[in-house]
């Protein structure tokens, strides 16, 4: 803990903000000393971001008090905010891709001058910091991490007394994890508070000073995270001892269930990624991670296999056995497919249709249509058995799937495919923003499905899940996938390496394959 | 004090079917003022306007034989535009299908049977379903706008309908005027109730209403126009073609728009003339909103509209006002019903000023 006598440089006291049907924050107080790194822990839904806003002047609190230096203040809105002194990186940027990196940070503030002189100071300061960045080249063609050096850039332009960080590491490859928290080391040497939200317990361990713990809109501890051990700190931030996945060796494994062979796709989005010659062989019983960082062609692969985007090569995707590249999503679903998209809301499930309707989705082809009409016998008994089986927290299976948290209707989305009886399940960020119950829930149905012969792909950028969950992994890097690797003939490391791009020299996954399915 | 709309945690099924009520009270309470504005007596107008035309036999008839066509295109359209698929050409397809199976009807005359009428009605639906079909085209292979190719799709078959009464099909003993020969007896509909002209269409447009409602509720292919409709990303993810589901709704549209529009024709005109077309088709999109797009409301929706056409006639006869107010009628409806939806997802309250907190601030 910091000393007693140094002053506080941000003070909540008692916030609170209600929303309707929710009350976001409740009674909320906490300190960030000046200089220190102060870690913002909580599930989603705990409060975290409500709190955040009101800090930066977007929201106005019901209730409470703002002390900056020790002295009241009302934060109007974020310019005030960034007049006081108070810097945010978002966790999604606000960045026009067709503007100069110089030209996207004048447009963010109050009062830029004129470009050349700033150019001079983004490269001064960028360099101060370790933030290499060029001021001339154009944000399309940057890297997620150079972005967010971008906006940490902008931010430390304005000399900012707080920098605020909402899940700056959720984008970035561990290499570039350890570079960016050598910056923030420094920032806080020279006297710069930090308020740092994660969810990533290693990280708030290795980094933060304090910590602050949320739980459905509630101060629930305060600690010093060093002292403390990841286990300990997910019991304060879930509430109760965290479940643990049952892992079980992989069995025998089946025949291919999804071939994918020389698979190239142009994309048609100008800030799209193409796909170059990918090779992946997934087989019956195995589950196989994919790695990279976000916008590296995971979409474009994703949607090539599930059949959005057929491709002109009938060959370059098999599943069970098939040819299907020019197949759509009803033929592929018919062949065994079943597949969690990225979006719940809006894709995996239409928001103001009920759980029910939304079992129909794409259930349609194992009885719950005859003769053109659907049957809504079948359909409500489906609907009642995922509620059932994957825990699934709602009002009853006429609820919206909108009204659900993203973690319920995760598990929603997860139950209905799996119930589809596939014999390949494609997820795409299977817990992205879920809870860890719901988390390991998840886990130990994919876990269950694949050791009775069902072959399955996770595409994440999370590498701790797929350290925990997979058979083996490769990692896709500006459209190309890299060798694939038995889970245990691997690293942290290399996977991070290879995020980068940096596998042509390897051996190709060929020879991992072999040698696993003995 | 200041008013302010706050999200509803969950649609109010309450309000949903509140909200056409109380535009239902603003558009008469809208309707009073405007009488008054105009120096006439409110009470009588409003009377005139929505009592007399249900006081007897006759005018009960009349309303049905208005609501008919007004509810089959409207039944058509709301499938369409749950799938976002906006056939704003109804008016062009109901004059596409009086045109196709009016044209039967000539081209049997005097050597016909029982066989006509159904051959008619085929005809009729078949040719609003080809006019529906341009605009389907034209969207699914080129991404030409659906709204701005149906609405001028209209003004088209308007044209080929003025020229065909003025040239080829011109009635030969009709002293030059615009219209065709009148349908012989077996091209008719059948009356259905002695004494007024309600005829066989209305069971048409119950049979419709109901076939609406097993499409739009119970059918998969309803399903997947209305996935469509809500989350085309869904549509996309679960299989669901956008381009079939534009066809099929312009296809049923057409179809239904194409049926009534020979209903018209073999009903009360019987006859193709030029200037025949009522407005049905632009009517019936106010009736498919009304009625929230659902078969039963459409339904009652329907009846209102007629009711509007008919209070507007009556306050023209005994009340000496401009034809336009039928239109400003059904204006405020639409008006109303669309305002007073936003209810449904939010809720008003009246708050006290600011929160104490950032009393100042504000």
């Amino acid at each position: 803990m910091s000393s007693e006598n140094s002053q506080a440089q941000l003070e909540l006291r008692h916030i609170t903000k209600q929303y309707p049907g929710v009350l976001a924050n409740d009674d909320i107080s906490l300190k960030v000393e000046a200089g220190g790194v102060h870690a913002l822990l909580g599930e989603n839904g705990a409060g975290k971001s409500t709190l955040v806003k009101i800090i930066y002047g977007v929201v106005k609190p019901d209730t409470g008090e703002i002390l900056w230096d020790g002295k009241p203040v009302q934060i109007l809105n974020p310019s005030h905010a960034r007049r006081l002194g108070i810097g945010m990186v978002f966790q999604h940027f606000n960045l026009f891709d067709t503007l100069t990196i110089a030209e996207n940070i004048s447009l963010g503030m109050d009062n830029p001058g004129d470009l050349k002189t700033l150019a001079t100071r983004v490269t001064e300061v960028s360099e101060h910091y370790g933030l290499p960045i060029d001021p001339r080249r154009h944000v399309h063609a940057l890297s997620v991490g150079e972005r967010q050096r971008v906006e940490i850039v902008r931010c430390l332009l304005q000399d900012p007394k707080l920098l605020i960080m909402d899940e700056p590491t959720s984008v970035l490859t561990p290499q570039e994890v350890d570079k960016l928290f050598e910056t923030l080391r420094r920032l806080g040497e020279e006297g710069v508070s930090i308020l740092y939200i994660s969810h990533k317990l290693e990280e708030i361990r290795a980094l933060c000073d304090d910590a602050t713990v949320l739980r459905g809109g509630k101060v629930v501890a305060t600690c010093d995270p060093r002292e403390e051990t990841s286990k300990s700190l997910a019991e304060m931030m879930i509430g109760s001892e965290i479940p643990v996945m049952q892992r079980e060796a992989s069995g025998d494994l089946g025949p291919p269930v999804l071939e994918v062979k020389g698979l190239s796709v142009k994309s048609d989005d100008p800030f799209g990624t193409s796909l170059k010659d990918i090779d992946l062989t997934v087989r019956g019983g195995e589950i196989i991670g994919i790695a990279g960082v976000g916008g590296n062609g995971q979409k474009e692969l994703l949607q090539a296999i599930s059949g959005e985007t057929p491709v002109r090569d009938r060959a370059a995707v098999s599943i069970d056995g098939q040819a299907c590249g020019r197949s759509g999503p009803t033929a592929r679903r018919g062949l065994g497919l079943a597949f969690v998209p990225e979006e719940r809301l809006g894709r995996g499930a239409v928001p103001e249709m009920t759980l029910a309707e939304n079992t129909l989705l794409t259930g349609y082809q194992s009885g719950m249509v005859s003769r053109g009409l659907i049957r809504f016998g079948h359909k409500r008994q489906r609907a009642t058995e995922i509620r059932r089986d994957f825990d699934v927290r709602s009002a009853g299976i006429d609820s919206e799937a909108r009204s659900l948290s993203g973690g319920n209707l995760q598990k929603f989305i997860v139950g209905r495919e799996m119930g589809l009886s596939p014999k390949l399940l494609i997820l795409a960020y299977p817990t992205w923003g879920v809870d860890v119950g719901a988390a390991t829930a998840i886990h130990q149905a994919v876990m269950d499905m694949s050791r009775q012969g069902v072959g399955i792909v996770i595409v994440s950028e999370d590498l701790d899940e797929l350290f925990e969950i997979c058979d083996r992994m490769a990692v896709i890097a500006e459209g190309r996938l890299s060798p694939v690797r038995n889970n245990g003939e691997t690293s942290v490391e290399e996977l991070g390496l290879w995020m980068s791009g940096e596998f042509d020299d390897e051996p190709s996954g060929a020879g991992a394959e072999t040698s696993h399915a003995h | 004090m200041r008013i302010k709309l706050e999200p509803r945690v969950a649609a109010s099924k309450w309000m949903s079917y509140g909200s056409p009520a109380i535009a239902a009270v603003l558009t008469i309470f809208f309707g009073a003022i405007l009488f008054a504005s105009l120096g006439r007596d409110p009470v009588q107008g409003l009377y005139i306007f929505f009592i007399e035309p249900l006081t007897g036999l006759y005018e009960l008839g009349e309303l049905g034989l208005k609501a008919t066509p007004l509810a089959i295109i409207a039944i058509g359209l709301a499938v369409g535009f749950r799938a976002n698929v906006w056939n704003i050409g109804a008016e062009g397809q109901l004059v596409m299908g009086a045109i196709c199976g009016g044209g039967v009807a000539l081209a049997f005359h005097g050597q016909g049977g029982w066989w006509v009428l159904p051959l008619m009605i085929i005809a009729g639906a078949a040719g609003g379903m080809a006019w529906g079909a341009i605009p389907a085209l034209l969207r699914t292979r080129f991404n030409a706008n659906e709204i701005l190719v149906s609405l001028m799709l209209t003004y088209a078959a308007v044209q080929i309908l003025g020229w065909l009464v003025h040239g080829p099909w011109i009635n030969p003993e009709g002293q030059n005027f615009p219209e065709t020969r009148t349908f012989e007896e077996w091209a008719l509909l059948p009356e259905l109730i002695e004494g007024t002209r309600l005829n066989v269409s209305a069971i048409f447009a119950l049979v419709v209403v109901f076939a609406g409602w097993i499409f739009m509720t119970r059918s998969f292919a309803g399903f997947k126009v209305n996935v469509v409709g809500q989350a085309l990303d869904a549509a996309k993810y679960a299989g669901f073609s956008q381009n079939k589901v534009v066809w099929v709704s312009f296809l049923i549209g057409g179809g239904a728009a194409g049926l009534a529009g020979l209903i018209e024709v073999t009903g009360p005109i019987d006859q193709l003339n030029a200037t025949f077309a009522p407005g049905y088709g632009f009517a019936a999109i106010i009736v498919a909103f009304l009625g929230r797009l659902h078969p039963v409301g459409i339904l009652f929706a329907s009846l209102l509209m007629a009711l509007t056409f008919l209070g507007g006639e009556s306050l023209q006869i005994n009340m000496n006002m401009p034809k336009a107010v039928t239109g400003v009628f059904q204006g405020m409806l639409l008006f109303f019903v669309l305002a007073t939806d936003v209810l449904i997802r939010y809720r008003i309250r009246v708050v006290s000023r600011t929160p104490a907190a950032t009393g100042e601030a504000g």
